[in-house]
Order: C-alpha cells, then structure tokens, then sequence
C-alpha cells in the first residue's frame, strides 16, 4: 500500500511539494486530484464550499497529465486549487455567497483565474465565503456559515473561520485543495488565514487585476493567494499578479520571480514595530506573540524599529465610511432586470427593485448599503465620505512616513483568535473590530502578509502581519519567510468532520 | 445693448420682460465604440445586438476608457476655444431606473475634461452675440425604455447604454427663442465640422434642455454686470427639445408662461419640465425637492485623466478651418457677411462651395448662382447639397462661361436644368457645344436680327424715337429673334446705332 517514492498524505502535500512531484512525474494530477476531491466530499460538515466541481477538475486533471507527459507544463500545471466565490468563472456558477445573484452562471473569465488555468492549474470548485465578503467570520453567507477546522482544546463548540475569505481559508486548513484564492477589501484574507493557521497574502492594490471578481470596494478590493507555505505565497502570486488591460487600476509592473525573492537573509532589515498597534483590552497572547516575532527576526539580524502611525485609530471609521460607500454603488446593478433573483410578480419598476433587493441581499449587506448610501447623501457627502478620503491620504501618508525609517512593519495579525459561531453576530461594531489590524493596510494600499506564528493557552492559531511597501513583495515575502522559518509553526487542526 | 433689445421682451401687464436662456447639449460622440467598451455605436441594429457584458453591468465588469472619445472631446473643446484641463475626473452618478444597468452613469461632475470657452452667433440683423459655454464633460449615455412594445412589460434596449456622450453646458447668455435656435444651429455646424459629433437630431445624436427664465428689463443687463444670479428670475429646464423648431416653440410657451404665472401673484418653481411637441406646452415632470440624489462620487474603476499637452497640442494642429475663421476668409473674397454665413452653415454646403472655387469658380459669382439658382432648386426637389445631381465643377462650368460671354444668365439657367436631368458632369462640352447654345456675337446674325423686327414693327420704330426707354422692348425681340443666344450687351449696341438714339436714357 505504502509507496516511499510518494508522500504519505497527497493531500497534506504544499502547493511547491505537489508541484515538484508532478514535475518528477512522481504523481499524476489525477491522483492528486482525485485525493482533493474526496477530501472535499468528506468535509463537507464544514461547509467550505458552495459549489463543488469535481468532474470538471478530473477532466482538467487528465489534461494536465497529457500536457505533462508532452514536455508543455505550465507553472501551475495539475495543481488543484480552490477558488473563492466571489471570481467569476465561466460555466461554473458564481453566487458571491448571495441570494441576489441566484443561478448565475458567468459567460466569462475573472482574469486573475484565467491566469492560474493558463499556468495549467486545476479548479476543485467555489468557497464560500461572506456575502459579497462583506463580514469577518463567514456567517453573513446565504449559503450557511462556514465551520473552522479548528477547534479549542477539550471543546467541541463550532468556531468561526474568519472571513470573508472563511471558505477559502477552512479548504486550506483542513488539506481540501494545495491552496486557494481569496480577496482582501479590509482583511479578508489575512484575518481567516490568521485564524486557520495558515498564510494569506494580499498583494499591492492594482497588482493583481479586479476583472471578473465581482466588486465589493473597488478602491480596496484585491486578490490574493491563501497558502499553507510562504513559498506557496509566492509561487501563487508570481501566476496571479500582472497588468490587465480590462482593469485600468491593475499596474504595469514587471512581476518578479517572487520565489526567488523570497529566499535570503534578513539580515539588516529594518523591521518597523507601529507603537499605535499596541491597543488596549487586547488578550495579553496577541502582545506576547508579537515581541517573540520582533525577537525572531531580530534574532536573525533584522533591526527592530519602533515606529509610528499616528491616524491609525481612524483607520476603522475611515473604511466603515469608504468600503460601504463604494458598496453601495457597485451592488446597484443587482435590481433583478438582466440577471439573477427576482421577485415574483412585481406591480411596478419600484416594487420590483425593493423586493428583489429586500429578498436577495441578506442583513449585513443591507446594512452596508445603507450606511454607503447615507454618507454619499446630499448634505452628508462633506462630512462622512469627504473626511474619510482625507483620513485615507492622512493614513497613507503614515506608512510613506514610517517607511523612511523601515522596510516592512511588524504587527499582530487580529485581535484573538477564532470565536465561537454566532458569539459577535448580534453586535455589528464588534465584528468590524476584528479588521483593526489589517484595513489600515488596504487604505494605504500596501501588500500584507499574515502568517502563522503560534497557538493560544487553548490551542487555536493566532497570525503575525507582515506589511511591505508598494510593490515591494520580494521583501516582503522574504521577511514572512524568515517569520515562518522561526515560528516553525507544523500544527494541524484534528480531522473532527470526517468521523 | 442694441435696438434688438426691444424685440426680445414680452409683453406683460405689469411691464415688459425679457428672457434668460441657457442650454445643456448632449451630443453624441463620434466613435466606433463606446465610452468605456468595444461595442459598436452603430445606429439601428437590432434591439441589444451591441451590448457587451459592461454595458449591461454583468458582475466583475470593469469600465476602459476608450481614448478616441477622449481624443473627441478635447478636439470639440479646441474647437469651441474652450480651457482644456489635462486632469479630469469621472464620477458615479447613482440612480436606479431599468435602462441605467450599472445603477449608476459614469460622468464628470466637479473635473469636467473642457472648461470655459464660447460660441458666436450671427442672427438675422447681422448682430453677432457671444454665449458662453461653462463646461464640456464626458458621460455614459443610457439605454432606451421601450414602453410600447407589450400591454403589461416595458422592454429595455441596451444598444445606446455606455455610448459616449458630451454634455455642454452653457451660460444663460440667450436671450430669444432665436438665439437659442442659432446656438444650436451654430453649435451643430461647429461640431460636424470637427467630425466629433454627427449633429442628427432625429437619430438623437444631438439633444437640448433648455433652461428658461423670465425678469424685468434690466434684470439681464444687471446679471451681466455683476455675475450675479439674483436680478434673474427662476429657472425651469425644458428636457429633451429634439429640433430647432421645438426649441423655439418651448421656449417662447415657457417664457410666457412664467410672465403670466408671475403677473397673477404666483412663483415660478425651480422644475424640470417636459416639452410636448404635439400640444405645444411644457409640462411640469419634477420640482427640485422631488430631484434625485445623485450621490456623486469618483469612480473607483476608473484613475484620473490626465492628458499630455504635447498631445493635446497635436490635436489642436489637426482642426479644421471652422465655420468661423471660413465665413471671415469667404468675406476676404468679395463675399457678404450674410452669403458668407449662408455658405459655412453646413459643412457640407461650406465644402461643396470650396470645390467650385477650387475648380476655378470665382467667388462672388459662384455664391450668387448658389443662392439664387442652385439652393432654390434643391429646396423645391428637397434634395441636399450633398444628393444634389450637379456636380460643383458643372456649376463652376456654367458660370465660367458666362463670365466667358460664352452664354448669356438666361442660357446658363436653361444649362443648368439640363445639367440637373442629365447629369453630363461636363455642361460646356456636352450641352452648350453639342447643342449649338453658344451665345451670338456675330453682329451680322444681330443686325439681320434686328432689321427683323424693325420691319415687322414700323409704329414702335416711331414710338421709340419719342421715348427712348421702348429700347428694352426692342432687345427683348430680337433675343427672342436670337432665340436667346444672341449677347445682349452686343444687341444693345447695335440697336442705339441702327435706331440712332441717345447713349443714355
């Protein structure tokens, strides 16, 4: 049964692991595929994906084997990945984890997908996530929230996975893809991987293209890898950033070989520590994580730095004033006339735009609407959006400042661990408290890392963030590399959903 | 201000009025695609036959600038002598309604990409006003409501959502249902002269609001003096005035409406108001506590725009020679400030008179036989210059040779009816040659001519020795005699001779 050429577990294999191995021809796509897929079938308690495509990833497997074996692999070639539900994918339904967008079946391609099935990638099928990703747990989806693979220790109570990312980052976690996509708006990626013991990247606003994902905060939103290595990050990304013609905010920057980048020293690098992120009533665990990280890197001749980034505290008003104003305009177009849900016979134009949108947007996204609705209002636009665009220069400014003195900032990746499903949902400003780390860096429009740095009393994951200048994801990674090289973080959720 | 004052008030019973009028043209770009995607423009396909997945909002589309809308806007910017500012902004304008399917119009609001700039206008009593143009912006047209299509659904016709469109605003600065005619005429010709806009009202490629409001004489003259808008009365914007002839109908209803509405104790309400060309009237669609709210903001898919001035300059060079600085050139030529503005109304016009000169025409006389011979017959056929059957080297032929003395102004009108049905595109070979039309100046063809009727008619002889001025009816013989060929100058002359009178009388 045991073969020692091959891995004892396909499925627990890294993204650079598979790669190889296919490479060496010591596994075929298909097995590795077909591994996923019933991984998948098996963990379907926790609820990860919403649309599962099998077939379609054997088929794509099989194409990979016979590109293979001609000598023709891509960069990516057979390697099954997870996709959240937010890319457009052609002939596969895309739902955005809405009501609204009912069957939706996309006659195109988001552009950042078609780039990883041009490098010959495999699609295991859509994750769920929050509706439109608007939230941090995964619970506002349509589809039913989605389970972390984690739990505490001695305790059998479902835990969040983060959000909006959650479905995404569970796949990762609990070995049902070699990694997934996800989106970033205000941490959507960060905080899930943070807490499913996993890496989750979100690039320079612009360096990856926003075509054919469907939009959430346009001046935000940003796609990323969701990985289980910060190799894997880096692999992922090199396939996924680029220009786009079809995105006029993507930027025509060379894409680096971010692989290569990522390996070396840190040895000198100016790691900047931003005193402001030191918050009151955080768990004393977030702090003390945080100084071993700076003892880390320092440890491996980084120069710690203490630096300041004074307007963070209006950070979270800033992007609860930005984010749902954007919001509010990009999910205009979901009215029930072209495509999607529609309510069933409407007496007039009106009538029909309340009950589609009443019946097809869940709670939180209403609420967005709403609240973007307002602050864009006559009368209002001065004193919310206007200063909030202010305070966004003001934020940007702080890193441009801190920059001056370091190469990459140190921060704790969220403020605890996962919680308990349904423990923040009935109190909105204490969910939006869960991004207080990481929307700072979509304002600004830097590329953050978060990466797994260590356990709770309890045994839960908890992420440090990295976060690099603009365009600067070489450092970056290669500081993310060295913080994950000392965490030496080798825990795995225990498989509780396939009993 | 002139006399003409007089003639733009209306009549009150409280004193006179005068009116204010201001304009927002939106005028359809000229492009093969649209604003922000490769769809076509073309007009008339069928219904959603030229949508791409932007114009119909699908989820994760992305707006792209086309530059040639771009590159329009700021050629009719040039062209309007207007600011071009090399950093614009486009702007959600959010509104749902079932024909806007992103539910929002990308437009420019506070960064239009044209500023300042104007349009002259000449008006009939050779007066030549300035009306300012406050802006020029680039926005997303919307697709058409189809209403009549089904007893209980409305149909949407995405074809014409995401076409690019300039808005141009101007300052209130008409002041007649006249002026505000000649704008529009104006700014027509203007910009199918730079090709930026086909001006074809009736497709909707060019549509007007008017902005209409009424004050006591004076309360202009005072508003021009201090730039301040409280000596006007309120306005009310007409929508969608298709043709010049509706613009003048709705505005001079509008103006006297508001009079009589203020003369009987009411106020005139900020409103947008609906021109019904059937009934004639205005009709109240929204007052401004009803108006949308906009909710304007930058558009996040889109960064600014910024222009190259190496660019826009390039541009610049490319204009054409505009109505304008051709109606000033055609007056260097001999020609009148009304035939000149006759000639460069319509570019084409413009165009074909420019040929006639190029094929050796001369000016004066080429504008006269356009408009006393040549337009008459295409307005009685209903044809335009450009369908006309003579070609504008046929008519430079014709009065070519009657500068020649090769015909006479009657033979030439006979020449070119000939020319008009037959089309031989070489009026002197094919027709006064081949015809035997040349006019006579043999004199010994005249003086038998002449010794012709002098011999038929023994008492006019007499009667012509007492009242000189019978020599008219003499000439008018003997052309007939001539059959219309003989040269009258060389009839006159020989007749003072043969009859012996007086050089002048």
């Amino acid at each position: 049964m045991s073969d020692p050429t091959k891995p004892t577990s396909l499925a627990s294999m890294t993204l650079a692991e598979a790669r190889d191995a296919l490479r060496a021809k010591k596994i075929s796509s298909k097995e590795l595929t077909g591994a996923f897929v019933s991984a998948i079938q098996a963990a379907r308690p926790l609820n990860a994906f919403i649309t599962e495509a099998g077939e379609q990833a054997l088929a794509m497997a099989d194409a990979s084997d016979r590109r293979i074996a001609r000598g023709e692999a891509g960069a990516l070639e057979g390697l099954p990945l997870a996709i959240k539900d937010l890319f457009c994918t052609k002939g596969v339904r895309t739902t955005a984890a809405s009501r609204i967008l009912g069957n939706f079946v996309p006659p195109y391609e988001s552009t950042v997908t078609q780039n990883l099935w041009d490098a010959g990638a495999v699609m295991l099928g859509k994750t769920n996530l929050d509706e439109f990703a608007m939230g941090s747990s995964n619970e506002t989806s349509f589809f039913g929230p989605v389970f972390n693979p984690w739990r505490a220790s001695n305790s059998n109570a479902n835990l969040v996975p983060g959000g909006s990312s959650g479905g995404s980052a569970a796949a990762v976690a609990a070995d049902l893809c070699l990694a997934a996509t996800g989106t970033d708006t205000g941490g959507s990626i960060r905080q899930p991987a943070a807490v499913t013991g996993r890496v989750g990247m979100k690039p320079t606003y612009g360096r990856c293209s926003r075509f054919g994902i469907v939009a959430f905060a346009s001046s935000l939103d940003q796609a990323g890898p969701m990985t289980k290595t910060v190799k894997d990050a880096a692999i992922m990304l090199k396939t996924m950033a680029g220009v786009d013609r079809k995105d006029s905010t993507s930027v025509d920057l060379p894409v680096p070989d971010y692989e290569k980048l990522m390996e070396g020293s840190v040895k000198g690098l100016r790691v900047g520590i931003p005193r402001e992120y030191r918050i009151d009533g955080a768990p004393a665990e977030i702090d003390a994580l945080w100084s071993k990280g700076a003892e880390w890197l320092k440890a491996q001749g980084a120069e710690i730095v203490d630096v300041s980034l004074p307007h963070t505290k209006y950070a979270l008003p800033t992007y609860y004033i930005v984010a749902p104003a954007e919001a509010s305009s990009n999910l205009a177009r979901y009215d029930g006339v072209r495509f999607g849900h529609r309510a069933e016979g409407p007496h007039d134009v009106v009538d029909l735009y309340e009950r589609s949108r009443g019946e097809g947007f869940g709670a939180e996204v209403q609420r967005r609407v709403l609240i973007g609705t307002y602050v864009l209002s006559a009368g209002y636009y001065d004193a919310y959006y206007a200063r909030a665009q202010k305070l966004r220069t003001l934020i940007a400014r702080d890193f441009t400042e801190a920059f001056e003195k370091c190469d990459v900032l140190l921060t704790p990746a969220t403020p605890g661990p996962a919680f308990a499903v349904g423990s923040k949902t009935a109190d909105p400003v204490q969910m939006y408290l869960n991004d207080v780390f990481t929307v700072t860096v979509n304002l600004a429009g830097l590329p953050g890392i978060s990466v797994p740095a260590g356990l709770t009393a309890n045994g839960l994951p908890l992420g440090l963030q990295l976060i690099g200048k603009a365009f600067d994801e070489g450092t970056l990674l290669r500081a993310a590399r060295a913080v994950e090289e000392a965490a030496d973080f080798q825990h795995s959720p225990a498989r509780w959903w396939s009993a | 201000m002139s006399a003409s004052v007089k003639d733009k008030t209306i009549k009150g019973e409280t004193g006179d009025w005068e009116i204010v009028i201001g304009m927002e043209v939106h005028a359809q770009v000229l492009s093969e695609s649209k604003l922000f995607s490769g769809a076509s423009t073309r007009f008339g396909a069928d219904p959603n036959s030229q949508v791409s997945f932007i114009d119909a909002g699908f989820p994760g589309m992305l707006p792209v600038i086309n530059e040639k809308c771009v590159e329009q806007a700021v050629r009719t910017g040039l062209g309007l002598k207007a600011q071009i500012n090399l950093n614009s902004i486009f702007d959600r304008k959010n509104y749902f309604y079932p024909d806007l399917p992103q539910g929002y119009q990308i437009s420019q609001y506070k960064n239009p990409i044209v500023g300042e700039g104007e349009v002259l206008i000449d008006l009939k009593d050779g007066e030549t006003i300035r009306v300012g143009i406050e802006r020029l912006h680039l926005e997303q047209d919307a697709g058409k409501s189809l209403h009549d299509q089904h007893p209980d659904n409305s149909y949407v016709d995405l074809n014409r959502s995401g076409i690019a469109l300039m808005e141009i605003v101007t300052r209130p600065h008409m002041r007649s249902s006249e002026e505000a005619a000649a704008f529009l005429k104006k700014l027509r010709a203007i910009v199918r002269y730079l090709g930026t806009c086909d001006g074809n009202m009736d497709e909707g490629s060019m549509r007007a609001d008017v902005n209409v409001s009424v004050c006591k004489v004076g309360g202009y003259e005072e508003f021009r003096r201090t730039g301040s808008f409280r000596t006007l009365g309120t306005r009310c914007e007409i929508k969608n005035v298709n043709s010049m002839r509706f613009i003048a109908q709705a505005v001079e209803y509008e103006a006297r409406r508001q009079v009589e509405l203020i003369e009987g104790g009411g106020t005139v309400v900020q409103e947008t108001r609906l021109f019904d060309a059937k009934a004639g009237e205005t009709r109240s669609m929204r007052s401004k506590e009803e108006a949308h709210d906009y909710r304007y903001f930058p558009d996040p898919d889109l960064l600014p725009l910024e222009l190259d001035p190496a660019w826009v300059e390039e541009i610049r060079k490319s204009l054409p020679e505009l109505p304008d600085e051709k109606k000033a050139r055609l007056m260097k030529l001999g020609l009148s400030a009304y035939d000149a503005s006759v000639l460069v109304g319509e570019r084409e016009t413009a165009d074909y008179f420019e040929a006639m000169l190029a094929a050796g025409a001369e000016a004066k006389a080429a504008a006269n036989w356009l408009n006393n011979e040549y337009f008459g017959r295409l307005n009685r056929t209903g044809l335009s210059i450009t369908d006309g059957p003579v070609s504008p080297k046929a008519n430079a032929d014709i009065i070519a040779m009657v500068a020649e003395g090769l015909i006479s102004g009657k033979i030439a009108k006979d020449v070119l009816d000939i020319e008009w049905n037959e089309r031989t595109g070489n009026p002197r070979a094919a027709i006064v040659e081949a015809r035997g039309m040349k006019q006579v100046t043999d004199t010994g063809a005249i003086d038998a001519a002449i010794e012709a009727v002098i011999a038929a008619n023994p008492d006019k002889v007499e009667e012509v020795k007492a009242k000189p001025k019978l020599a008219a009816w003499f000439v008018g013989q003997v052309m007939r005699q001539t059959g219309g060929k003989a040269n009258p100058a060389a009839v006159n002359a020989a007749l003072k001779v043969r009859l012996n009178l007086p050089d002048e009388g």
